[in-house]
């Protein structure tokens, strides 16, 4: 009895606590190793990149100056988990529609067949704006290993349908390149925690 | 409660394993890439095609609903006519026209005219 009324409490505590926007931020820890040298606590950040979007441009570390981005991996042919991702990240798109703060970056792990204009035309259906979300392809093993820094997996693999195997994770990148939340990509309820962690990077700067 | 129920659960499991990674669970496809079977007017008055795009994929423009797409779906390959019927069955009761009813019979015998190829409608839909 006592604690069904001290849970009581506690559930009117929180939807108290819960009217506050946006609702409850905590500071998103910097995810991965840290290294510790001497007196200088390292985080593992995003290393230097350049790839080529829809618009035939130059996407590097300084398109993203300033802001804060949200990554994937896809390939326009997949037969599997890829469109529920996408549908998902169209989900995070039009929620931070009004927030120039928020870019998106999706990169092809199939370099062969979705050159530039398959991209563009890809980015088209989607109804996307390129400055707002960046769809790339590049170097294959640039882009293979460039998703371990966002512990993503994206490889071939001709044993699976589709011939790429790749993992569904949406990534959250801070201003710094620095990994601070993820989610399920195939998951909207996963997603919905992650746009809030969103909110709350965006409100930290 | 019961009667309610869905009457397709077997079509529903098999949609969400070979269809709905493309089409979405609840049938609305994506954006302009990937039609919606969820209200679709093709599936409603072309019913006899389903099982061909099942079987050869789709190619080429289409217009569902007024809106274009123009993207690939591979076939699909691995389910059997009695599956096929499942889950066409399970599509129409739910998104399309509930009356319209596939017999594993009538799916094998609309499978031997489809001939080979994917299905392009070269820029029309329902008619
Ligand atoms: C790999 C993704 C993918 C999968 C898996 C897939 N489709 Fe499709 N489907 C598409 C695309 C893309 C089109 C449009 C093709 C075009 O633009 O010519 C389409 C078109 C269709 C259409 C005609 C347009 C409409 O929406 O009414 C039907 C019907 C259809 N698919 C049914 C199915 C069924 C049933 C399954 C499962 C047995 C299935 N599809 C699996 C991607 C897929």
């Amino acid at each position: 009895m006592k604690t069904w009324i001290s849970l009581t409490a506690l559930l009117i505590g929180f939807s108290i606590l819960s009217c506050r926007p946006p609702e409850g931020c905590q500071v998103l820890p910097i995810l991965g190793n840290r290294d510790i040298q001497g007196m200088d606590t390292l985080y593992p950040t995003i290393p230097d990149f350049t790839f080529m979007n829809q618009d035939s441009q130059w996407v590097d570390n300084e398109t993203f100056a300033g802001k804060i981005y949200v990554v994937d991996f896809f390939f326009i042919s997949c037969p599997t988990i890829c469109p529920k991702v996408k549908k998902q990240m169209l989900r995070v798109y039009q929620a931070f529609a009004a927030e120039p703060r928020l870019v998106l970056l999706s990169h092809t792990i199939d370099v062969r067949h979705d050159t530039v204009p398959r991209l563009k035309a890809y980015a088209e259906g989607l109804g996307i704006a390129t400055d707002r979300w960046h769809l790339v392809t590049g170097a294959e093993d640039d882009i293979y290993q460039i998703a371990g820094n966002y512990f993503s997996v994206a490889k071939k693999d001709p044993s699976v349908p589709g011939g790429f195997d790749h993992s569904g994770r949406l990534i959250l990148i801070d201003e710094q390149r620095h990994v601070r939340s993820f989610c399920d990509g195939t998951d909207a309820e996963s997603v919905d925690r992650f746009m809030k962690d969103i909110q709350c990077l965006l409100d930290e700067n | 409660m019961a009667a309610c129920q869905q009457p397709y659960s077997q079509g529903k499991a098999l949609y969400e394993s070979a269809c709905g990674s493309c089409h979405m669970t609840d049938g609305t496809g994506l954006a302009g890439l990937i039609p919606p079977l969820s209200g679709s007017d093709l599936i409603r008055t072309r019913p006899d095609l389903l099982p061909c795009i099942i079987q050869n994929g789709m190619e080429g423009k289409l217009l569902v609903n007024g809106q274009e797409y123009d993207q690939v779906m591979a076939p699909v390959t691995g389910i059997n006519a009695v599956e096929m019927a499942n889950i066409l069955n399970y599509i129409q009761s739910e998104w399309g026209d509930p009356g319209l009813f596939y017999s594993p019979d009538r799916i094998q015998q609309i499978l031997s005219t489809c001939g080979s190829g994917p299905v392009n409608l070269g820029n029309t839909g329902a008619e």
